[in-house]
């Protein structure tokens, strides 16, 4: 399964995959894009790596990429 | 500023703003000037606080020697207050309760995969991940960060508002949000302590002590 992209939910079991796609199969990215939307309506934030030291957030699923992190939002303590 | 969707292209592109930053829209977002003029306030609370009991120290033994013992209190509590500020701002990094191991492990492996090798062994070393920033270097912890800028630090709590993250996860929260939005991550952290990085580093759990000696 090596080159499959992942969405993942950082969670209380360390993180969950959520979806598996490749760029080239339709169906797997619409069905990654669906997850990933849920997610965010649920309040969660997509971020992509972009090496290390570098992250970004997106708001739609950017199906090139390798790995899709859910993060919960962050606040003062 | 805001880059919304927009594809990077590479390491130079202007970062998005951190989305959090809303909740917190009436803080100016902290740059270089803000954080230089607030190193300057901390300075000056820290000197209120200290010299009018040092000056009260040297004018009792002046006035008669009998009144070292009390002036010796005084200057225990000129010590004593900038000391207490130092333990507030260390306990930024005080690392949390563990929750179930094999979460712990899982999360580990991601955090792992978020850093390079140097800060993936000092991770493991001390708990703490080191970033550089443009604003100096960070210290991430489970529940804050602190940001080394030469001899100064400056303390600050943010957190995820999840308690049942397994602690790797919660740096990994905040690693990412401070990779997205280094200031916006500042602005949105609430600043503990501001001061002298020694004063920081006596009251650090031993262990993570290396890690600001690193953060250079």
């Amino acid at each position: 399964m090596a080159g499959m992209a992942r969405l993942i939910r950082m969670d209380r079991t360390g993180h969950t995959t959520l979806a598996e796609w490749t760029a080239a199969d339709d169906a797997s990215v619409e069905a990654a894009a669906a997850a990933f939307g849920a997610q965010l309506d649920a309040g969660y934030y997509a971020v992509v790596t972009e090496g290390e030291g570098h992250a970004r957030q997106v708001r739609e699923l950017p199906a090139d990429a390798d790995l899709v992190i859910l993060r919960r939002p962050i606040a003062g303590g | 500023m805001a880059a919304g969707g927009a594809p990077a292209s590479g390491a130079a592109a202007p970062a998005a703003v951190l989305p959090e930053t809303a909740a917190v829209s009436w803080r100016p977002r902290v740059d270089e000037r803000s954080l230089r003029s607030r190193a300057r306030l901390w300075t000056l609370s820290t000197a209120a606080h200290t010299v009018p009991f040092t000056v009260t120290a040297a004018g009792l033994v002046a006035l008669d020697p009998v009144l070292a013992p009390v002036s010796f209190l005084a200057l225990a509590q000129a010590w004593a207050i900038p000391e207490l500020y130092a333990k507030r701002g260390a306990n930024v990094l005080k690392p949390r309760r563990r929750l179930d191991g094999r979460a712990e492990s899982t999360a580990l492996g991601l955090l792992g995969d978020l850093v390079g090798h140097d800060a993936r062994e000092l991770h493991a070393r001390t708990g703490l991940v080191l970033e550089r920033g443009r604003l100096g270097t960070w210290l991430v912890g489970e529940a804050g960060a602190v940001l080394v800028r030469g001899r100064r630090a400056y303390c600050f709590c943010v957190r995820v508002d999840d308690p049942d993250l397994p602690s790797a996860d919660r740096t990994a929260h905040l690693l990412l949000a401070l990779r997205e939005d280094e200031q916006g991550f500042a602005t949105v952290a609430n600043m503990a302590f501001s001061g002298a990085r020694w004063r920081v580093r006596r009251r650090l759990e031993r262990r993570m002590r290396p890690a600001l000696d690193a953060a250079r």
